[in-house]
């Protein structure tokens, strides 16, 4: 039995603002993007019978929208669990266990309202054996492997911080982007930023804000009777390797995106070069660099060399690979770099995956596109989901 | 030891399968738990051996000899962590597992004077009266 095609994303919104948003506990940024989400969807609470949260728990998330779900999923595994979350729904939606998924995101990541760290206690092994060497936080945990990866491919800081310039001129076009009035810059730019960890400058990392966003699935079949052009999900997959960074087996792989990819891939019977649009999870820039290797969209190595290729466009500008008019359009929302990251930013990859296949995309649009790829990971390469979607 | 500034670092609390371990860091031994049916040693200590499942584990002493896998230099201290910037690496200890831990050089640390591969080896950081943190210095001195 195959999943590919059963079950169809029909709904799919974000918060009203993305950004500073102090008036909002991270209870409240759920449920205002389950109410818009089941708004597009053109169904109301009293269809839901699935729930699937983590920053909330299904518990108090059901609670808090005083429903009363008859499957629920609080897989946490980090900012992928919303790529797994879309996995398990279409698996309960074909098992008959739930006939409508919401699947709900919500994070005070900035204003900090009613947030607690996800840093374990210290007789974690993460609290025994990183907290105690002065471990602060994502900047000096994901940045572990980059140097690694420098040493044994001859990478480049240039090379990496071409990622940030692309998805900049992205979010210049979606006036949504956190970042969309502040700018373009050039990779060179990128390295002239402060110092955060080394490798990495401040343009290297994600922005920190607050919001939320919400996925309705139903299955296919019921799909093609709702409100919305139906976004079918084609194949989909998950793993998780390790928790803390320093366990990774090779520095230069990480071995829950290789394993999810692969499954996503032949599940949807299709292979990278079918991909139209991608949306690799950016917590910094080398992390999509990691995950174009590891989902097989360029060889072992090769990110470096093939991002920093570019061309010239018909009015002299620059068109980076992954950038508006490059060959493989990637983070078109602008990216955690540069539309909004909350914390657990698989969610809002998943929505600009939606809206691009939707057609919805306004000035960021990418013209034809029926494929699309979300891939996340979850803490420091530790997880990871993929989710392979498709408008036909 | 009463007269030390209090430290603010964030501190591990041993459990039942990492006390020897931080005991052992306590007397300036860096101490790895071995299993006695496969052979190997693992890090972090576990309660049982993670490549056979073993639980006949013997805690003995590593040489603290390591290189350096890779490395950050972290320029935005931690709660509690007052000189930056500092070195955070993942060591390949010589007998095999790899550790998280801070390599220390004189003066700042730079990408010219901290290197992947370079050799180090390890010392203890009595961080309290309780707990000593194992970290790693260049190999002889050089740098």
């Amino acid at each position: 039995m195959t999943l590919s095609r059963k079950a169809a994303i029909v709904g799919a919104a974000e918060t009203d603002r993305i950004g500073k948003l102090p008036g909002m506990s991270r209870l409240a940024l759920h449920a205002q993007a389950a109410k818009n989400a089941l708004a597009d969807a053109g169904l109301t609470l009293a269809d839901v019978d699935g729930v699937f949260s983590t920053v909330a728990g299904p518990n108090e998330l059901s609670e808090y929208l005083d429903v009363v779900p008859r499957f629920v999923d609080g897989t946490g595994v980090g900012g992928c669990s919303y790529m797994l979350f879309v996995r398990h729904a279409a698996m309960a939606i074909a098992a008959g266990y739930c006939e409508v998924a919401l699947i709900v995101h919500g994070e005070s990541g900035r204003s900090w309202i009613d947030m607690e760290a996800a840093t374990g206690t210290p007789a974690s092994p993460a609290g025994q054996f990183e907290a105690p060497f002065g471990t602060a936080g994502a900047p000096t945990t994901y940045s572990l492997p980059v140097l690694r990866h420098f040493h044994e491919f001859g990478t480049t800081k240039l090379q990496m911080s071409h990622v940030p310039a692309a998805t900049r001129e992205w979010a210049l076009l979606n006036p949504r982007a956190i970042m969309h009035e502040a700018g373009a810059f050039t990779p060179a730019d990128v390295e002239a930023s402060p110092v955060v960890c080394y490798p990495f400058n401040k343009l290297d990392c994600c922005l920190v804000a607050d919001g939320g966003g919400a996925l309705v699935m139903v299955s296919a079949e019921r799909a093609r009777d709702m409100r919305k052009k139906p976004v079918y999900v084609l194949g989909t997959g998950e793993a998780t390797a390790h928790r803390q960074v320093a366990m990774m087996r090779d520095f230069t792989v990480a071995d829950s995106s290789v394993l999810s990819g692969r499954q996503a891939f032949a599940e949807a019977g299709v292979t990278p070069a079918d991909i139209d649009h991608l949306m690799l999870y950016d917590a910094f820039s080398f992390t999509p660099m990691m995950f174009l290797e590891d989902l097989g969209f360029v060889g072992r190595g090769e990110s470096g060399p093939f991002l920093a290729e570019t061309t010239r466009g018909p009015d002299g500008r620059t068109v980076y690979r992954t950038g508006p008019g490059g060959p493989l359009p990637m983070n078109t929302n602008g990216g955690g770099l540069s539309y909004c990251h909350t914390g657990r930013y698989g969610m809002f990859a998943l929505i600009e995956s939606v809206i691009q296949l939707r057609g919805e995309a306004g000035a960021r649009q990418v013209p034809g596109l029926e494929l699309s790829l979300a891939h996340g990971p979850g803490r420091q390469f530790a997880a990871a989901g993929t989710v392979i979607l498709s408008n036909a | 030891m009463s007269d030390k500034p209090a430290y603010r670092g964030a501190l591990p609390r041993p459990t039942p399968e990492t006390k020897a371990f931080w005991d052992g860091a306590k007397a300036h031994r860096l101490m790895l738990p071995w299993c006695e049916d496969c052979g190997r040693p693992h890090f972090y200590p576990r309660s049982l051996c993670p490549h056979c499942l073993s639980s006949r584990l013997d805690w003995r002493q590593a040489s603290g000899r390591g290189t350096v896998h890779t490395f950050v230099i972290n320029h935005k201290a931690a709660k509690g962590f007052d000189q930056v910037p500092y070195v955070i690496a993942v060591i390949d200890l010589a007998e095999g597992p790899r550790m998280l831990s801070n390599v220390v050089v004189d003066g700042e640390p730079t990408p010219d004077n901290v290197r992947i591969d370079m050799p180090v080896t390890v010392f203890f950081d009595d961080v309290t009266d309780e707990i000593s943190l194992p970290k790693f210095r260049p190999a002889g001195g050089a740098q």
